[in-house]
């Protein structure tokens, strides 16, 4: 198979408002800084174009309509995927591996502050027939899910809280975060029950910003880049869609989308093989949640780890040493976008005041958020 | 070849024979103009139509925009174009945007702006004239709000009509 | 640009394209997909991964909709993509699918597309509002018909093109519907029936345009080692191509789909087909409404700029002509359930080289076909050539 490497990055600031820019410039300032990142003459060397978006999150039905121009992608082949980053990701590597293209960007933005009735518009994703005449508000399943994880998995809302502090704490040295704090689990479990037993702290804030990758063929990707990061594998799973048919013991989206990651990049023990990871954390237990099912901590063990310290940056198995969403922000289905750049950033020794020692191997997961069972997973790698 | 699918009428759903349950959207959002969008919003607002000049590709486009999607540069120049313009193409639309059928039809046109670089237009309505007489290649001019009245909007133009 | 390892068609099923479905959406897709599965004797253990195809949210008034309808669709516990170019979706599916494989990542490939616009109360086209631009043209009001009336225009005016030129593609698709057991709209309608059909947005007639529809459309690809085992006749996928065109329509030359000749142009490429007229048998190009029928064969290259209509005065278009075009009946006979109307194109391409198309059955055993859709804000072109 034809290895494929991300070789640009560009993004602008992440922040809970921007009103001084729109939706296309903002992208087009990610994109020109990609573009120079990458070393690219032009624009017109890019064979292909990916974006990520949902048209309730944007307000525009077929907002595939709105995406060319502000990434030079007139008269350009260029789809929507409605998914994550991740996804984005892995249809870009699919195009290339095909022998079609050899050059293919992958964009992915949030201007969250522009929703003004978010829980509504989450609402409409849960079942018009059996879910919405309930009336609940959709962060209720989070609530559900955390409850039966504490049950299933005898994890402790300390352990929980122990992400928060940890991912907030991270974000203090990722100059990208709006939400970085010095926090104590007491603090976390005393601010408001939102959505019991979820606190108000444990859950992640909406922020706004784009981010855009070039990814390119073996034979491009090392003619542009000095330090191409090559993607080694990449899984997307979707599990049961309706809250009545899923197995709320076991994360198969992020269990199963790391298996087929693991498989494409040879790796047989994660804990060994993979230096760090950016898995997506949109609610405390989500993180741990994630950790187990991809195989890194047994069942019941991630919370405890981290409350030990483990996942710390210094720890055995560094996670979210971005600061995750819980500290950076949510940038919606570009979450997964953030989790890419933090390892782009670590593995070309880039990361400032946050530089891991080891950084070789890195992996990403993202999930689509409430109400869906749709994640993915991408490794990493600087050879 | 035997294919499945039930076709219903409206009948069976009034009558209750197939049950349907109802929801009404609650989507809002307020998006953020930016630069380009929001200086041509402020220039209606002051009954001016402005356009962008690409140097590089020697091009005058409406709605403005803060880059070139074409050479893909920022470096653009601010114009301020004429408010009259030609007919690029029109519609005699006797439907609302709901599908609703109406007696006096809507007049949508594509109105290439004078001053802007030729086949570069707006979508916009005419008004006062007679619907037989339209024609592609009419001038047409702005009809503008009252100052008070304009809100720094698209809609800031009533319409245009011929001159 | 050659690729590697081939790509075939081995499965199609649909359901019957109506005004108003009681199956749900996640129904209407199961039985797609169970049609397609049984056609090619497969079940969904034999099934790698999964495409979706869906046209706007909005109508269903469900977000994240592919998420929704993934059960339906047979995603579960798969790898599962809902792809998105606007109305050109429902070739773009099958692309998707052809890009999954051709990977070399998966072996088979389920691509499902489903509509169902008869949720949307009291009409679709209220939904239709929401694509135009939330600042420059929202508060204008407009309608789809609107955009389509307006490239109308400009294309009859920049050609010369008469209104009966157009009528013509309705009373042929229209007529070919007959004979498709899914049509919604098939009927023998003649030239003044249609020239005489209320205006609706001149110059656009009632007639001249496709009716809103619920239905699903499912297609099962293979790489060439598998499909060699599934069926004795693959079709196979030859060329692809795909390319949007700027946001801007006011800026641009709505008389020529400029956008529809580069995805064209991409195909051909990929295909090995230098002159488009004589190496294609049967095109199945986008006919939301009547002149887009003839747009797109322009923009596919299978006519040159301004001379579809002639084409079609002349029936070389006809089932029976030299260059059968939407022998399916097209969107307007058969129904525009949108992402499954596109993919209703493929389906029609593989029965037909496979001679399985019964009463709509081209004559002289074809060999090669194209399928295009178009969408977006008149800027899209989704093009897949194939053979038998």
């Amino acid at each position: 198979m034809t290895k494929v490497a991300i070789v640009g990055l560009g993004y602008t600031p992440p922040r809970p408002l921007t009103p001084d820019v729109s939706y296309k410039e903002m992208i087009y300032e990610a994109a020109v800084k990609s573009y120079h990142d990458a070393n690219l003459d032009s624009h017109r060397d890019i064979d292909g174009f990916v974006t990520c978006a949902e048209d309730l999150i944007e307000g525009t039905s077929i907002f595939d309509e709105y995406t060319p121009d502000q990434l030079g992608a007139v008269q350009k082949p260029m789809h929507t995927i409605t998914g994550d980053t991740l996804h984005g990701l892995a249809a870009a590597v699919m195009n290339i591996q095909t022998g079609l293209m050899d050059i293919v960007v992958v964009e992915s933005h949030s201007k969250a502050s522009n929703i003004k009735t978010y829980p509504h518009i989450i609402n409409y994703a849960t079942d018009p027939i059996l879910n919405r005449p309930l009336n609940f508000h959709p962060h209720t399943i989070a609530g559900l899910e955390m409850q039966n994880f504490l049950s299933h998995t005898k994890t402790t809302l300390e352990q929980c809280a122990a992400v928060v502090v940890k991912n907030k704490k991270n974000a203090l040295k990722n100059d990208l975060s709006c939400y970085g704090a010095r926090l104590t689990t007491r603090e976390v479990l005393d601010s408001p029950l939102t959505f019991s037993p979820l606190t108000q702290l444990q859950m992640a804030d909406h922020i706004d910003g784009a981010i855009v990758f070039v990814l390119a063929s073996q034979k491009i990707a090392k003619k542009l880049s000095k330090k191409p990061i090559w993607i080694k594998g990449c899984g997307w799973i979707s599990d049961s869609p309706t809250l009545e048919t899923r197995n709320w013991n076991v994360c198969e989206y992020a269990r199963l989308s790391a298996k087929m990651a693991y498989k494409q990049a040879k790796i047989k023990n994660p804990k060994t093989q993979i230096d760090f990871f950016e898995v997506d954390d949109t609610f405390s237990y989500k993180e741990l949640q994630h950790l187990e099912a991809i195989g890194v901590y047994k069942e019941g063990t991630a919370g405890r780890a981290c409350l030990n310290g483990d996942l710390d940056p210094d720890g055995k198995t560094p996670v979210n040493v971005s600061g995750g969403c819980l500290g950076v922000g949510s940038l919606l289905e570009a979450s997964g976008a953030l989790r890419t750049l933090e390892i782009i950033k670590q593995l070309r020794g880039e990361a400032g005041p946050r530089q891991l020692k080891k950084a070789n191997t890195a992996l990403a997961l993202s999930w689509r958020g409430i109400p869906s069972t749709s994640g993915a997973t991408i490794i990493f790698s600087r050879k | 070849m035997h294919l499945k699918g039930t076709a219903i009428s409206k009948q069976d759903l009034d009558s209750g024979k197939v049950l349907f349950t109802r929801g009404d959207p609650h989507a809002h959002y307020t998006w953020d103009t930016g630069i380009g969008i929001g200086r041509y919003l402020e220039g209606l607002r002051k009954g001016k139509i402005f356009g962008t000049h690409c140097k590089k590709c020697n091009r005058t486009v409406i709605p403005p925009r803060a880059f070139c999607e074409l050479c893909f540069s920022s470096n653009i120049e601010w114009r301020h174009l004429k408010d009259t313009g030609v007919i690029n193409t029109f519609s005699i639309c006797y439907v609302s945007w709901d599908a609703q059928r109406v007696q006096t039809p809507y007049l949508p046109a594509v109105i290439e702006i004078d001053g802007a670089s030729k086949g570069h237009g707006i979508l916009h309505l005419l008004d006062e004239v007679d619907p037989k007489l339209i024609r592609i290649g009419m001038k047409v001019k702005a009809v503008w709000k009252r100052p008070e009245e304009r809100t720094g909007a698209i809609t800031d133009i009533q319409y245009f009509k011929p001159y | 640009m050659g690729t590697k390892g081939k790509v075939a068609i081995v499965g199609a099923g649909m359901t019957r394209f109506m005004r108003r479905a009681q199956e749900t959406p996640k129904e209407l897709a199961f039985e797609a997909v169970r049609a397609a599965l049984d056609s090619a004797q497969m079940t969904l253990g034999d099934i790698d991964c999964v495409i979706h195809g869906t046209a706007p949210d909005a109508f269903d008034g469900i977000h994240m909709k592919g998420e929704y309808l993934l059960d339906g669709s047979g995603g579960w516990q798969k790898p599962y993509m809902r792809g998105y170019v606007g109305g050109g979706t429902g070739v773009f599916a099958p692309i998707q699918g052809w890009y999954h494989i051709a990977s070399g990542m998966f072996e088979t490939a389920l691509v499902v597309c489903e509509e169902k616009m008869s949720s949307c109360q009291p009409h679709p086209q209220g939904a239709f509002l929401t694509i135009f631009d939330n600042m420059t043209e929202r508060p204008l009001k407009p309608n789809l018909l609107w955009i389509f009336a307006l490239e109308m225009n400009r294309y009859m005016h920049t050609y010369g093109i008469k209104l009966e030129d157009i009528a013509r593609v309705s009373v042929k698709n229209k007529n070919n519907a007959l004979h498709h057991p899914a049509a919604q709209l098939g009927k023998e309608i003649t030239l003044n029936e249609v020239l005489n059909s209320e205006v609706l947005a001149w110059p656009v007639h009632r007639e001249m345009v496709s009716p809103t529809s619920d239905g699903a459309c499912a297609v099962i690809l293979a790489s060439q080692k598998r499909a060699k085992k599934i069926t004795p006749k693959p079709v196979w996928i030859t060329g692809v191509g795909w390319n949007l065109d700027t946001s801007y329509w006011t800026n641009r030359d709505l008389a020529y789909p400029q956008y529809v000749e580069n995805a064209a142009r991409m195909a051909y490429k990929m295909a090995g087909i230098r002159e488009p007229k004589k190496e294609i048998h049967i095109a199945e190009p986008y006919d939301p409404f009547a002149y887009k029928e003839l747009h797109h064969l322009e923009g596919l290259l299978l006519a040159d700029k301004g001379q579809a209509p002639q084409l079609t005065a002349d029936g070389v278009t006809a089932r029976t002509g030299n260059l059968p075009v939407c022998p399916s009946g097209g969107l307007l006979g058969v129904g525009n359930p949108i992402a499954a109307a596109g993919l209703m194109k493929v389906c029609e391409l593989f029965w037909q080289l496979r001679g399985e198309a019964g009463a709509r059955q081209v004559p002289g055993k074809p060999h090669t076909g194209v399928a295009q859709a178009w969408g977006d804000l008149m800027q899209v072109g989704t093009v897949i050539t194939v053979k038998n």
